[in-house]
C-alpha cells in the first residue's frame, strides 16, 4: 500500500523497469504482484527523494507533512479570512474543533483564565496532531507525519520547554523543583523513594511517553493497513484458486482499520493535548 | 548516481537484519519537523487564531449585547405599562372627582334656581297684591267721590234742595259710605 504512495514514484518505477516483462499500462501496474512481502521498519526509512545522507534529507514521510502543514494552514488561513460573526458551515465546521479542543480538553483540566492563557498553542498541537496522523489514510499519502518519531520528539520537547518554563516562572527553580520533587502531604521517609521516582516522571518520562505514544501508535497503525493491503494484493492478483477468497476477508480487515485508523488519528491527538495540558497545569498549580 | 546506488544495495538487503531503529530519530528528520511544526505554530498562534478569536469574542459580544437590550427594552416597557396604569388610575380618580363636583354643583344650581324663582314668584305675588291693592284703594277713593256726587245729586233732585254746602254734603256722603262698608265687611264676615 505504501509503495501505491508519493515515493514510491521513485523506488517503484526503477524496481518496474526491470520486471516490466509480464504487465504493462496503468492497470498492470496496479495489479502487480511478485509475492508478498511483510511490511518492515524499512517503511518509515523510505528512499530519499533529495539531499540522501545530509541533514535536509527529504523523503516521502517529509513531503507527507508538508502537504498536511500546507492543507491545515490553507484550512484555517481561508476559514479565519472569510470568518464572520454570522458563521457559514465551514466556518462552524472550524468553530466546533477550536471549541472541543477548549472545553473537553483545556478547560476540563485548568481553570478559565490558565486555559486562556495557554489554549493558542494546545489548540495549534491538537490541530497540528490531527493533520499529521490523518495523513496515514489520505490515499497516495498513506503515510502519517507522526509515525515517524522526529515530529512526535520535537512536538514533546515544545510541551517539555513549556512546562517546565511555566513552572520555573510560577514558583522559582527552587520552588518548581521542591513542588515536583518533593509532594507535600507525605511522610519524611516516603521522599527516599517517591523523589527519584518523581523525577523521571517529570524529566524524562512525560516527554519520552508523550513522544513514544503517538510515534509507536501511527506506526503500528500504518504497519497494520500495509499488511492487510499487501496481503489482499497479493491474494487477489497472485495467490492461486481458493486462496484468491482469502483476499476478501484482508481486504474488509484492511477496512476495517482504515476506519479505526481515522479514529486513532483524533484519539492520539486528544491524548497528546489532554497530558499535556495536564503537565502544563500541574507545573504552574500551588500544591499537588 | 550513489543514492541510486544506495537503493540498490538496501533493496539486496530486503529480509536481512537492517541498522534502522525506529525509536532513535535521524537528523534530517528532527530537522523537517521543527521546521514544519514552527511554521504551523507560527501561522496559528500569530494569524489565524487571533482571528478567530476576534470573530468569537465579537459574536459574543454582540449576544451579549442583544441579551442587555432586550432586559433594557423589557424593564423599560414594564416602566411604561407601570406609568400608564398609574395614569389611569389616577384618570379614573379625577373623572370620578369631576362627576362628583358636577353633580354637587348641579344639585346645587337647582337649589339656587329653585330658591330664586320661589323669591321672583313671591316678589311678583306681592307685587301684583300691593297693585292690587293700590287699584281698589283707587276705585274706593274714586267711587266714594263719584258715588257720593251722584247720590247727592240725586238725592237733592228728589228733596229739592241742593246741597250745596260741601261740608255737609261730605259729611254726610261719608257716613254713608261707612255705613255701606261697615255693611259689605258684615256681610263678608257672614258668608
Amino acid at each position: 500500500m505504501a509503495n501505491l504512495a508519493l515515493g514510491a514514484a521513485t523506488a517503484a518505477s526503477s524496481e518496474l523497469a526491470a520486471d516490466d516483462g509480464d504487465s504493462s499500462g496503468l492497470l498492470g501496474w496496479l495489479t502487480y504482484s511478485d509475492g508478498f512481502h511483510a511490511p518492515t521498519v524499512e517503511e518509515f526509512f523510505p528512499p530519499a527523494l533529495f539531499g540522501e545522507g545530509t541533514i535536509f534529507e527529504f523523503n516521502r514521510i517529509m513531503l507527507a507533512r508538508v502537504i498536511a502543514a500546507a492543507v491545515l494552514i490553507l484550512i484555517f488561513w481561508l476559514v479565519s479570512r472569510k470568518a464572520k460573526v454570522v458563521p457559514t458551515r465551514g466556518q462552524s465546521v472550524v468553530e466546533m474543533l477550536l471549541d472541543f479542543v477548549r472545553t473537553q480538553i483545556v478547560e476540563q483540566v485548568m481553570d478559565k483564565e490558565n486555559a486562556k492563557r495557554f489554549l493558542p498553542f494546545l489548540t495549534t498541537l491538537f490541530l497540528a496532531i490531527l493533520a499529521f496522523n490523518i495523513t496515514g489514510v489520505i490515499p497516495f499519502i498513506n503515510m502519517a507525519g507522526t509515525s515517524l518519531i522526529g515530529l512526535p520528539i520535537v512536538m514533546a520537547i515544545w510541551v517539555y520547554v513549556l512546562y517546565l518554563g511555566v513552572g520555573i516562572k510560577q514558583h522559582g527553580l527552587g520552588g518548581y523543583l521542591k513542588t515536583s520533587l518533593f509532594p507535600a502531604g507525605v511522610p519524611k521517609g516516603i521522599y527516599l523513594l517517591l523523589t527519584p521516582i518523581e523525577f523521571l516522571q517529570v524529566f524524562i518520562l512525560r516527554p519520552a511517553t508523550l513522544a513514544l505514544r503517538l510515534a509507536a501508535n501511527m506506526m503500528a497503525g500504518h504497519l497494520l493497513l500495509v499488511l492487510c493491503f499487501a496481503a489482499t494484493q497479493y491474494f487477489f492478483f497472485e495467490a492461486a484458486g481458493a486462496m484468491k477468497a482469502m483476499g476478501t476477508v484482508t481486504f474488509v480487515a484492511g477496512f476495517a482499520f482504515t476506519l479505526f485508523e481515522i479514529f486513532v488519528a483524533a484519539l492520539q491527538a486528544y491524548v497528546f493535548v489532554m497530558l499535556s495540558s495536564v503537565y502544563i497545569n500541574m507545573a504552574i498549580e500551588e500544591e499537588h | 548516481m550513489t543514492a541510486l546506488n544506495l537503493i540498490v544495495v538496501a533493496a539486496e538487503e530486503t529480509g536481512e537484519e537492517t541498522s534502522y531503529n525506529p525509536l532513535i530519530p535521524a537528523n534530517y528528520d528532527i530537522l523537517w519537523s521543527t521546521i514544519i511544526f514552527l511554521i504551523i505554530v507560527g501561522v496559528f498562534m500569530w494569524k489565524i487564531l487571533p482571528r478567530l478569536q476576534e470573530v468569537l469574542d465579537e459574536r459574543a459580544e454582540k449576544i451579549e449585547g442583544g441579551i442587555r437590550k432586550a432586559e433594557e427594552a423589557q424593564s423599560e416597557a414594564a416602566a411604561a405599562l407601570e406609568e400608564y396604569t398609574a395614569q389611569l388610575t389616577e384618570a379614573r380618580a379625577e373623572a370620578a372627582r369631576i362627576r362628583e363636583d358636577a353633580r354637587s354643583e348641579a344639585g346645587q344650581i337647582v337649589a339656587e334656581t329653585r330658591e330664586s324663582a320661589a323669591g321672583d314668584a313671591q316678589r311678583l305675588v306681592e307685587t301684583a297684591q300691593k297693585h292690587i291693592d293700590a287699584e281698589r284703594q283707587q276705585a274706593i277713593v274714586s267711587l266714594r267721590t263719584e258715588v257720593g256726587a251722584l247720590a247727592t245729586e240725586l238725592a237733592s233732585r228728589i228733596v229739592g234742595e241742593s246741597l250745596k254746602d260741601d261740608a255737609r254734603q261730605q259729611r254726610i256722603i261719608d257716613t254713608f259710605l261707612d255705613d255701606l262698608e261697615a255693611q259689605v265687611s258684615a256681610d263678608k264676615a257672614k258668608g
